[in-house]
């Protein structure tokens, strides 16, 4: 098991956000994080990414725990995407990328940044100031960053939010085609239920910092009866008993 | 320590800053102002003062020194600062680099930015009002020194304050060397200060180096009894600094704020 997260828990104040959670992700697998907003999607990445300090648990990372390990050689190996954190805004898209590359010690910095502008079309706004660009266009410079040091955790917050449907599609193209040539492990969270049916091999959800339900897409939506994901959100998001 | 990591988050302050004409600008204009101001009012003082009459320039140089103080502990905030407003705080803290290289980051480019803004405006001073803080000679490093300890210092404490009460914080950036400018004898001898402040005053490095300033101007000798003693508690107080941040940046992991740091 790649990632392992054993009775993950975080109190704030008197606020139960996150609720002895017990998940785990195979290598190059892509798992989707649902659930209604203040679920404690948000949280348990932050702590996933070292940002917030457990209450209580463990997260394993290739065999290592985060907490004891040294910090920042498993965040070499990771990276994060999320439309709700900026690059600095007034740095030209090149600038941020070079700053960031530097960061994660990229190695032929130059040839990656060529490689990845060509793969996610920035190359055009290249020299412009991140902070005049449109959101689609900032989003697939955000994506770039969080890309350069060709991660193999990717950590996904809701990549398409506020995207219009074309370069929705594109971001989602991107990832999946990315994934087909790359070892990445991702851990998607998103309330685009197409897109997660699209790019993920299975789905855990969230209500309440708990876990209710676990799954490949197909499985939890026969187990719930419904038509599609959608649905089963809607139903898992509202049901008052804990399903699992 | 990585020294490309520090040396690539220095860059990213190097892009802001030569990206930017009137951020250039603004680096440069207030120690101007600064100069012309206390250039005139030392000017003034050396007319009428008999204490003053036999060193022209000891304010204007008190100003100079107290502005380096001033732009070192401002640029240090600012830089942190600007993570905030640009809502970069995430992506900075979750790339893999150390606390301490965050801190040896802002404090070498934070003397960057206060030497753009100063060096240009202490060579103006030389024609304009015939005072030239290099001509203190090797004791103005000794001076600047401990000022540059202490500016990271009280950076170091206002981030950690922003790091605790999130950019709410900022305002104390902006007010806390005023706070400490009276205690700090900059332009008046420690005399001067009723007693009960002396004492409160003297854990402070700003008298040491500002008394020896005027020791060295007035009898053209050093003391480097109190130089030392000046680097020494601004060595203490920069070791207090870093020890609050890292203890602010534990504390903010403690409560989540990093995750959602901005304006």
């Amino acid at each position: 098991m790649f990632i392992q997260i054993k009775n993950l828990s975080k109190v704030f104040k008197k606020n139960l956000a996150v609720d002895k959670i017990n998940f785990h992700i195979e290598k190059n697998k892509t798992v989707g994080l649902l659930g209604p907003n203040g679920c404690g999607k948000t949280t348990s990445i932050g702590m996933m990414l070292g940002l917030i300090k457990p209450s209580e648990g463990e997260i394993i990372i290739d065999n290592k725990n985060l907490e004891s390990f040294k910090r920042n050689e498993i965040l070499t190996r990771i990276n994060f995407c999320s439309p709700y954190i900026e690059l600095p805004k007034k740095l030209t898209v090149k600038q941020n990328l070079e700053v960031y590359g530097r960061l994660y010690g990229v190695k032929n910095l130059s040839e990656r940044i060529l490689e990845i502008s060509e793969d996610l079309d920035i190359k055009n706004f290249f020299k412009r100031k991140t902070g005049e660009l449109s959101s689609g266009q900032k989003n697939r410079v955000s994506l770039a960053k969080s890309l350069i040091n060709k991660p193999e955790i990717l950590f996904l917050d809701e990549p398409t939010a506020s995207l219009d449907p074309d370069i929705g599609d594109f971001v989602r193209s991107y990832i999946q085609e990315y994934r087909s040539k790359n070892q990445v492990t991702i851990l998607l969270a998103s309330h685009n239920m197409n897109e997660v049916e699209r790019l993920c091999d299975s789905i855990i959800m969230m209500r309440k910092g708990k876990i209710i339900d676990r799954g490949t897409c197909q499985e939890i939506i026969k187990k719930h009866g419904r038509n599609n994901l959608e649905e089963t959100f809607l139903k898992l998001a509202r049901s008052k008993d804990e399903l699992q | 320590m990585n020294f490309s990591k520090i040396y690539a988050l220095g860059l990213r302050h190097i892009f802001l800053i030569s990206n930017s004409l009137p951020r250039i600008i603004d680096l440069i204009y207030w120690p101007t102002v600064q100069i012309f101001l206390w250039g005139f009012i030392s000017k003034f003082f050396t007319l009428s003062s008999d204490y003053y009459s036999n060193t022209v320039g000891i304010i204007l140089t008190a100003a100079i020194l107290y502005d380096f103080l001033f732009r070192v502990s401002i640029s240090f905030n600012m830089m942190f600062l600007e993570e905030i407003w640009s809502r970069n705080f995430t992506n900075l803290f979750i790339a893999p680099i150390k606390i301490s290289e965050i801190i040896t980051s802002l404090t070498l480019t934070a003397i960057l930015r206060a030497l753009i803004g100063l060096v240009p405006a202490a060579i103006l001073a030389i024609p304009l009002f015939g005072v030239s803080v290099f001509k203190l000679g090797l004791p103005l490093l000794f001076l600047l020194l401990p000022l540059y300890l202490f500016g990271v210092t009280l950076g170091l404490l206002v981030t950690s304050g922003l790091l605790r009460f999130g950019p709410s914080f900022e305002n104390i950036a902006w007010a806390s060397l005023f706070f400490l400018a009276p205690l700090g004898c900059i332009y008046y001898p420690i005399e001067i200060l009723p007693y009960s402040l002396q004492i409160v005053a003297k854990g402070l490095p700003l008298v040491h180096i500002f008394e020896e300033m005027r020791n060295i101007l007035l009898n053209n000798a050093v003391n480097y009894f109190d130089i030392i003693k000046s680097i020494s508690i601004s060595i203490v107080y920069f070791i207090l600094g870093v020890i609050i941040f890292y203890s602010s940046y534990l504390g903010a992991k403690q409560r989540g704020t990093l995750i959602n740091m901005g304006e």
